[in-house]
């Protein structure tokens, strides 16, 4: 129990320098609002994930244990833009492993998505969840889909 | 801040009311409830106490006639699959130690075996005078070959009174599509899935090396069971299938949001051999209280299917799971649960965006072999609050259920291992 004490003590330390380095919010919304194109990506993004995506990955991003891959903070979405523009596009058959954790559901093809859609669904996810990282932009998308055939 | 434990204020009660127990009983084993009965809510005069945490993923478990329990682990942890554990004499048990070098669900005892399955087989071990494995590294082969996919790859297993093995083998797919998950893709005619999965085998549990050909498909058309238990008044096999998903996904012209989370229900089936219960072609309406086509075979939502298929004799709502069924036949619990089935509901992903449901233990109530009146929920809170419930982000998932000998009921949790055990009364007077 003094374990966990101590567990929660170093969360919550975590969590309040997280908070500090995220004082400066404003500007990082400052430099979203500077970016119209990005924003009007993300909201779109979003629009698709809840149509497309959330069943299986849920609300959070967390996915389901054992199943349904978790989208935060894994190599998978943060990494590759290409091979993660690619499961979308083509599914992802074989189980995958994530930090000891085997996920085996098998990811439908989503190609029916258009290239605005991919980008707009990956954007999102790469910039929620607590991820942050590079918008997918449609040209990106285009090429993944042209190696499909 | 380190010298303030609130461990050691909930060990003074705990310790008192341990106490009074030992003095009202002087020889009867104290069995003390945890003070918050192990964050679970339960009936007025249950309590419950935490056993033992694994930190395994703990699915089904078994509980010898001499108190040893054996729980499967999904995954092997420190090389053992299955995990021993002693009992104390205050009703916990300690983890003395495990065997067997493979991950999967089904753990059953009978008539001194141990069964215990993978996701390709079942094996056997026979058990001692004291409910001990002898000899925890040659378990005999009773089962091998089975499929599995990357889905419903679990093996659930029990016995019935003639020497018979159930084994379900679920369906490597959601609804049989020929792209499965696919938005619009239609059912492949005459399901491929059903010649070696999607059903419950029949084997013999006491021959070795059984593949298929040396089995019987005994029920098709179940999507996947993961909770089975004998009927011991009916003689008779009873099953809980976990029915299919994301209506709403694949056929958005047809159904809403709302209707794919409600639908289709979680079904008890009484089976009998040869039946069909419909899957891929049907699923059950709850609301409707029909079988209805399904949208991959031509169904549109409002059609009810033609065909002869097996009436599920209760619904519980959809997507919750039930990974766990037990007919009780203990003395133990109060006389409106003798006969009765406790169904352990892991709990639900596939209903978002509404809230999650699930993660707890229900009761249904049974009158002569069937079920009567509406079921209840018996044990709640697993998930740790209501708003980890609707997240789905459960601490623990009430994955397996076992009776004791004395007929406490234990419960196993696949997200952090934790064992519960819940007796009655929770208070001795």
């Amino acid at each position: 129990m003094s374990k966990q004490i101590l567990l929660n003590i170093a969360l919550a330390f975590c969590t309040l320098s997280l908070q500090a380095q995220q004082r400066p919010t404003p500007k990082a919304k400052a430099k979203i609002a500077a970016n119209p194109a990005l924003t009007a990506s993300l909201t779109r993004g979003a629009v698709v994930y809840k149509n497309v995506c959330i069943t299986c990955h849920m609300a959070d991003g967390g996915g389901v244990p054992n199943i349904n891959p978790p989208l935060t903070k894994t190599e998978y979405v943060l990494g590759d833009k290409a091979r993660l523009t690619h499961i979308v596009l083509a599914g992802l058959a074989e189980p995958i492993e994530i930090d000891g954790n085997d996920y085996k559901q098998h990811m439908p093809a989503q190609a029916y998505l258009t290239d605005q859609q991919v980008a707009d669904v990956l954007t999102y996810v790469r910039n929620n969840f607590g991820n942050k990282a590079s918008a997918v932009q449609v040209a990106e998308v285009k090429a993944v889909r042209a190696t499909l055939k | 801040m380190k010298t303030f434990s609130p461990r050691l204020l909930l060990a003074v009660p705990a310790l008192a009311a341990g106490l009074a127990l030992v003095a009202s009983r002087p020889t009867a084993p104290t069995i003390a409830p945890d003070p918050d009965n192990a964050g679970l809510k339960l009936p007025a005069g249950f309590g419950a106490l935490k056993v033992a945490e694994t930190g395994g993923k703990a699915r089904h478990l078994a509980v010898t006639p001499q108190g040893v329990i054996y729980v499967k682990l999904n995954k092997v942890k420190d090389g053992k699959g299955i995990l021993v554990l002693h009992p104390q004499a205050n009703g916990k048990a300690t983890v003395t130690g495990g065997f067997g070098d493979y991950g999967g669900t089904g753990m059953y005892e009978k008539n001194g075996y141990l069964y215990a399955s993978s996701d390709y087989a079942v094996y056997r071990y026979k058990l001692d005078a004291k409910g001990e494995v002898a000899n925890p590294s040659k378990p005999e082969l009773l089962v091998r070959g089975l499929k599995v996919g990357s889905q419903h790859e679990s093996k659930s297993i029990v016995l019935d009174n003639a020497d018979n093995l159930y084994v379900n083998v679920g369906a490597y797919a959601n609804a049989c599509q020929e792209q499965d998950r696919t938005r619009g893709s239609k059912g492949i005619p005459n399901c491929p899935i059903l010649d070696s999965a999607g059903g419950i085998w029949q084997f013999k549990a006491d021959k070795l090396n059984q593949r298929y050909p040396q089995g019987t498909r005994y029920a098709t058309g179940l999507r996947n069971v993961v909770g089975l238990d004998w009927n011991q008044q009916d003689n008779q096999l009873f099953v809980m299938q976990h029915g299919r998903d994301q209506l709403q996904d694949n056929w958005p012209a047809l159904y809403s949001n709302e209707q794919s989370a409600q639908l289709p229900a979680e079904c008890l089936y009484a089976l009998k051999p040869g039946v069909n219960a419909g899957w891929p072609y049907t699923y059950f309406d709850p609301q409707r209280k029909e079988i209805m086509q399904g949208p991959e075979y031509g169904g549109d939502g409002k059609t009810p299917a033609k065909g002869d298929y097996l009436a599920p004799l209760a619904a519980y709502p959809a997507h919750m799971a039930p990974n766990a069924l037990l007919f009780y036949t203990g003395t133990m619990f109060p006389a409106k649960y003798r006969n009765g089935a406790f169904i352990a509901f892991h709990g639900s992903w596939n209903r978002a965006p509404e809230s999650q449901a699930g993660y707890y233990v229900v009761f249904q109530p049974f009158k002569d072999g069937k079920p009567s009146g509406q079921w209840e929920v018996f044990a709640d809170n697993f998930s740790g609050s209501p708003a980890k419930t609707a997240s789905g982000r459960a601490d623990h998932r009430p994955c397996g259920l076992a009776q004791g000998p004395d007929g406490s009921l234990y419960v196993s949790d696949d997200t952090k291992g934790t064992i519960y055990r819940i007796v009655y009364p929770a208070k001795k007077s």
